[in-house]
């Protein structure tokens, strides 16, 4: 059983205040058993790569576990969005191994590549649309590479749009979406077809502080409902916040509700992963990050 | 990197490009709609200069040379003269020069953008490969339309020297139209539109080429639409000479 229905089961037992209710501690050893979670959805073993002998990452090992939302921090230049790269065989590592689901995607060639590539969904810093498109020939661009029929297309790309609020926007062409919204489009074309990994690199950057929040909370969403694995990079402080304090639940209304970290008994399942010229200088939760001695890691938090 | 290796490193990663593009048009799914529209805006969207450029050009060699022929009393050569250098030089030679310059620009300016702005990086993490989806469909629109625009080209500008010599000249246009029939052989129009051919493979491999390895934002797109021009056009030049004699020897032509 996922982290959802661990959040979901502790909101329906409205009785229980602060206590793990029965439901919720048995799908927590429910999900210690199950093997197949036990498999990392992202796995970097000593993964380095150079470019014209400068070195961007140096020596990365890392893992994301299934349902859980690693988020990469960093300054610019640090490396952060190669690592994305590398996910999705963008690009290819000098030396180490990249695995996802388990699965070696090291040495796959571009053909191997796009299998792999179908289970992860990417959302890029200024949302990469296609200027060609219209928002629904965007958003349906999967489906219709895939063949499928029309008659399929057409509700699951309203589907996605209604996902991120966007369902009136469905005939506009990209130039004529904000920023924000174009970023929102990008995010429901990359779920096209559920991935169970989604990737975000930088997606609120640029943004106004409400649209920002809009984006953390569909990653919420995601990561919460939906029990998807998610790398999310970002070098905004808020961000970091919203992710690590706060989960996404379905009310007795049936509308999705966010909830700050300690009003039930929750575990925000993110993880908070730290890179400074290419080196990991912190890897685990939010409040370790917070207590850290380390000056940059404080500077950086500070922001002086 | 030294230039001798930066232009073998480069002459490698086009070859391979195309190669790939090559493979991709034998392989499901195939981008039949697209490479269709890329000949309408290829082919139909250049016809315009294409007829222009012919047509002049063939009134200018009748304009220059009907004098000299004229000084030695063979003026009924005219329209072998100019149907003869239109069909082996140079209506492919300038129709792929014109062509470098309208299609390759645009070809290599849109993959640039697309590049720069990471919609070839999301067409990849959406499962579909570019190469297959933008670079083939283009190739193969060129490979088709060229040899189309040459030949418009050749018959322009055939038209066009009969004009100037009926007009300016006072030669009737039957006179020039029987010389032009008596000089060309059927050699001279397969080398004709062999020629284009290859001239398609090289604009379009290197425009693509230039446009997908675009660094450097906007003026990086700038950069790669002048070099795939630049080098296109010298490329299709280099490769004329070349194939000028292989076809006199294949062909079995006068050397």
């Amino acid at each position: 059983m996922s982290t959802t229905d661990l959040h979901i089961s502790g909101t329906q037992d409205q009785h229980v205040t602060g206590g793990v209710s029965d439901d919720a501690a048995e799908s927590t050893f429910a999900e210690v058993d199950d093997r197949d979670r036990a498999i990392p959805a992202i796995e970097f073993r000593d993964v380095s790569l150079a470019f014209d002998g400068h070195s961007v990452l140096d020596g990365l090992s890392f893992r994301v576990m299934k349902g859980e939302t690693k988020i990469i921090l960093g300054g610019s230049g640090t490396g952060k969005s190669t690592t994305i790269k590398l996910v999705l065989g963008l690009l290819k590592p000098d030396s180490g191994q990249v695995f996802v689901d388990g699965e070696d995607i090291t040495n796959y060639s571009e053909i191997q590549m796009m299998r792999v590539r179908r289970k992860i969904g990417m959302i890029f810093q200024e949302g990469a649309l296609f200027d060609s498109l219209s928002v629904y020939d965007n958003v349906a661009f999967k489906l219709h590479e895939q063949g499928v029929p029309e008659d399929q297309v057409e509700p699951e790309v309203r589907r996605m749009l209604r996902f991120v609020n966007l369902e009136d926007a469905i005939d506009k062409m990209p130039i004529e979406l904000s920023g924000g919204m174009r970023r929102r489009v990008g995010i429901a074309r990359a779920l096209v077809g559920d991935p169970k990994i989604v990737l975000f690199d930088e997606p609120t950057a640029g943004l106004d502080p409400p649209t920002a929040r809009t984006i953390c909370e569909l990653a919420m969403k995601l990561r919460d409902l939906e029990d998807v694995s998610s790398i999310f990079v970002t070098h905004e402080m808020n961000n970091l916040d919203y992710l690590c304090t706060e989960y996404a639940v379905v009310n007795d209304a049936g509308e999705v509700v966010f909830e700050t970290e300690g009003e039930r008994l929750c575990l925000v399942n993110t993880k908070v992963l730290m890179l400074r010229d290419g080196q990991i200088i912190f890897n685990g939760t939010d409040e370790t990050l917070k207590k850290s001695d380390d000056a940059y890691i404080r500077r950086f938090l500070r922001g002086h | 990197m030294n230039f001798a290796t930066r232009a073998l490193l480069e002459l490698q990663e086009t070859t391979l490009l195309a190669a790939r593009a090559a493979r991709g048009l034998f392989k499901r799914p195939r981008y039949i709609p697209e490479a269709i529209a890329q000949m309408d805006s290829i082919g139909v969207g250049s016809l315009t200069i294409i007829i222009l450029t012919g047509f002049f050009t063939g009134a200018v060699l009748t304009l220059q040379t009907f004098p000299t022929l004229k000084y030695y009393g063979a003026q009924d050569q005219t329209g072998y003269l100019v149907a003869l250098s239109l069909i082996r030089e140079l209506g492919p030679v300038l129709t792929a020069l014109m062509v470098a310059g309208r299609v390759g620009s645009a070809i290599s300016a849109e993959l640039g953008s697309m590049t720069v702005s990471q919609q070839i990086d999301a067409m990849r993490a959406l499962g579909t490969d570019p190469i297959r989806k933008l670079v083939a469909p283009r190739i193969l629109a060129l490979i088709v339309t060229l040899p189309l625009l040459t030949v418009i080209a050749d018959t322009c500008g055939m038209i066009g020297g009969g004009t100037v010599a009926s007009l300016l000249y006072g030669m009737p246009f039957s006179t020039y139209w029987s010389s032009v029939r008596d000089g060309i052989s059927s050699d001279d129009i397969i080398g004709g539109v062999i020629k284009p051919i290859v001239f398609a493979v090289i604009i379009g491999s290197i425009a693509c080429r230039k446009g997908l390895s675009t660094e450097g934002g906007t003026v990086g797109v700038g950069r790669s639409t002048t070099q795939a021009v630049v080098l296109g056009s010298i490329l299709a030049i280099v490769a004329d000479f070349f194939l000028a004699k292989a076809l006199q020897i294949i062909l079995d032509m006068p050397q």
